[in-house]
């Protein structure tokens, strides 16, 4: 089976990616207690990235957080997207604040904040 | 009769991304049993042991979710009474003309304040749960194969103003208050979990800033070893779980949740109690969420809190 390098851009950190698993898979195996997974089937939209360079297969992910102009930018679920070569990655959105910058604040501000809507 | 007016939770229909995975889950992997598919392209299923046609409905879309949550309520004139009950409240309702779901009789469609689509109907054809009606055996292959539930229980829903929609569930359609958690300030309510039959829930809500997202729907099982089963078979389809096995403190269900192939949540669960309709609200303080969510480990769990489709 074919192993790709997958790369966050923002920190240049490198993480191998077997052709059959997704990158959220791949990124999960780094053993990072701090990256979120969501439902990883394309729902929630939690692991949204951008890849800047190389090539993947992907399987549908909801229009509720990627539409047709974002899919074609590359801004994708790490969810859905299978390497085909290696590949380049600006992490965004959620996963960006907690790959990046550890979020301090507890779930529970976390969840208050869902509810005013923040 | 003591049980009358709504009964239960009836049938759910979910958005999927990819119809065949979604089959190949709710079939194989969670072991629902497949009545049906329409003109529309939808795909029906039951748990083994419900004798209706269908209680889970799925069809492709490009984005996951649910399209409606429906409850079964004693008859034709119950139907219509509590349509007009609705109506009379203020809502605006919708019939949706029998045959239109297969199989299933006239509904009432009415959208609650949390942007959810809720229907009633009185008549669905009985198919049977593949047991004979005299002298039966207790089960069959179809109790064996996957998770195999035995009824889909109840549903949570994501959205805004709940406080709204408890009025509607407890003053229109006879539900009562089972459990709740408190916001922050100890005011009001962040969630509920009504009942509108002898079961610890039948539907509950989080307050939520955007409306109309599920949480999860559930399914029943009847014992602890069957829910760590369902766990040992999501593990080896590699169904992402999100948590559990656990107990809830809230309603003391016995739980995992998971989500199908497209991103919406399920629960496969066991237990809670049996609470009657005199039944005096349980309160639970938002600081005692953690237990209230996971009781053992007492965790608040960030994507159980905060990821729906």
């Amino acid at each position: 089976m074919s192993t790709f390098q997958i790369t966050i851009d923002e920190t240049g950190e490198t993480f191998p990616c077997h052709a059959e698993s997704s990158v959220l898979e791949g990124m999960f195996k780094l053993g990072r207690r701090e990256i979120p997974l969501g439902c990883r089937g394309g729902a929630c939209g939690v692991c949204r990235i951008e890849v800047l360079a190389g090539d993947f297969r992907k399987k549908a992910m909801s229009r509720a957080h990627v539409d047709a102009a974002d899919e074609k930018a590359g801004r994708v679920l790490a969810c859905r997207i299978f390497p085909m070569s290696d590949l380049k990655l600006k992490v965004s959105g959620p996963i960006k604040r907690s790959l990046l910058a550890p979020a301090k604040d507890s779930c529970t501000h976390f969840f208050a904040a869902q509810q005013r809507g923040d | 009769m003591a049980l009358v007016g709504v009964m239960r939770p009836g049938h759910a229909q979910i958005r999927v991304l990819d119809l065949e995975e979604g089959i190949h889950f709710y079939r194989d992997v969670l072991g629902l049993v497949e009545t049906g598919r329409d003109t529309q392209g939808r795909v029906y299923f039951k748990c083994w042991d419900e004798r209706d046609h269908n209680s889970l409905i799925i069809r492709q879309a490009d984005r996951a979710g649910i399209d409606f949550f429906a409850f079964k309520v004693l008859d034709k004139a119950t139907l219509d009474k509590l349509d007009a009950d609705l109506r009379a409240y203020g809502l605006k309702t919708e019939r949706i003309p029998a045959g239109d779901l297969l199989e299933t009789g006239e509904r009432v469609r009415f959208e609650i304040p949390s942007g959810h689509l809720i229907e009633l109907y009185a008549d669905k054809t009985c198919v049977g749960n593949g047991l004979d009606m005299v002298n039966p055996r207790p089960w069959n292959a179809n109790s064996e194969r996957g998770i195999a539930p035995i009824r889909f229980d109840h549903g949570l829903l994501y959205g805004p103003n709940i406080a709204a929609v408890q009025k509607i569930f407890t003053e229109v359609l006879g539900f009562f208050l089972v459990e709740r958690v408190l916001t922050p300030d100890g005011k009001g309510n962040v969630a509920i979990w009504l009942s509108c039959s002898h079961k610890v829930h039948d539907i509950a809500f989080v307050e939520h800033a955007e409306p109309g997202k599920l949480h999860h729907c559930s399914f029943l099982l009847e014992s602890w070893e069957e829910v760590l089963r369902a766990g040992d078979i999501m593990s080896m389809n590699k169904v992402p779980i999100d948590i559990g096995p656990t107990r809830h403190g809230i309603t003391r269900g016995c739980t995992i949740y998971a989500w199908d192939p497209s991103g919406n949540r399920f629960e496969t669960y066991m237990g809670g109690y049996q609470p009657y309709p005199d039944y005096q609200t349980l309160t639970w303080t938002f600081d005692e969420l953690g237990p209230g969510l996971d009781y053992p480990q007492r965790k608040l769990h960030e994507t159980f809190l905060t990821v729906v489709s």
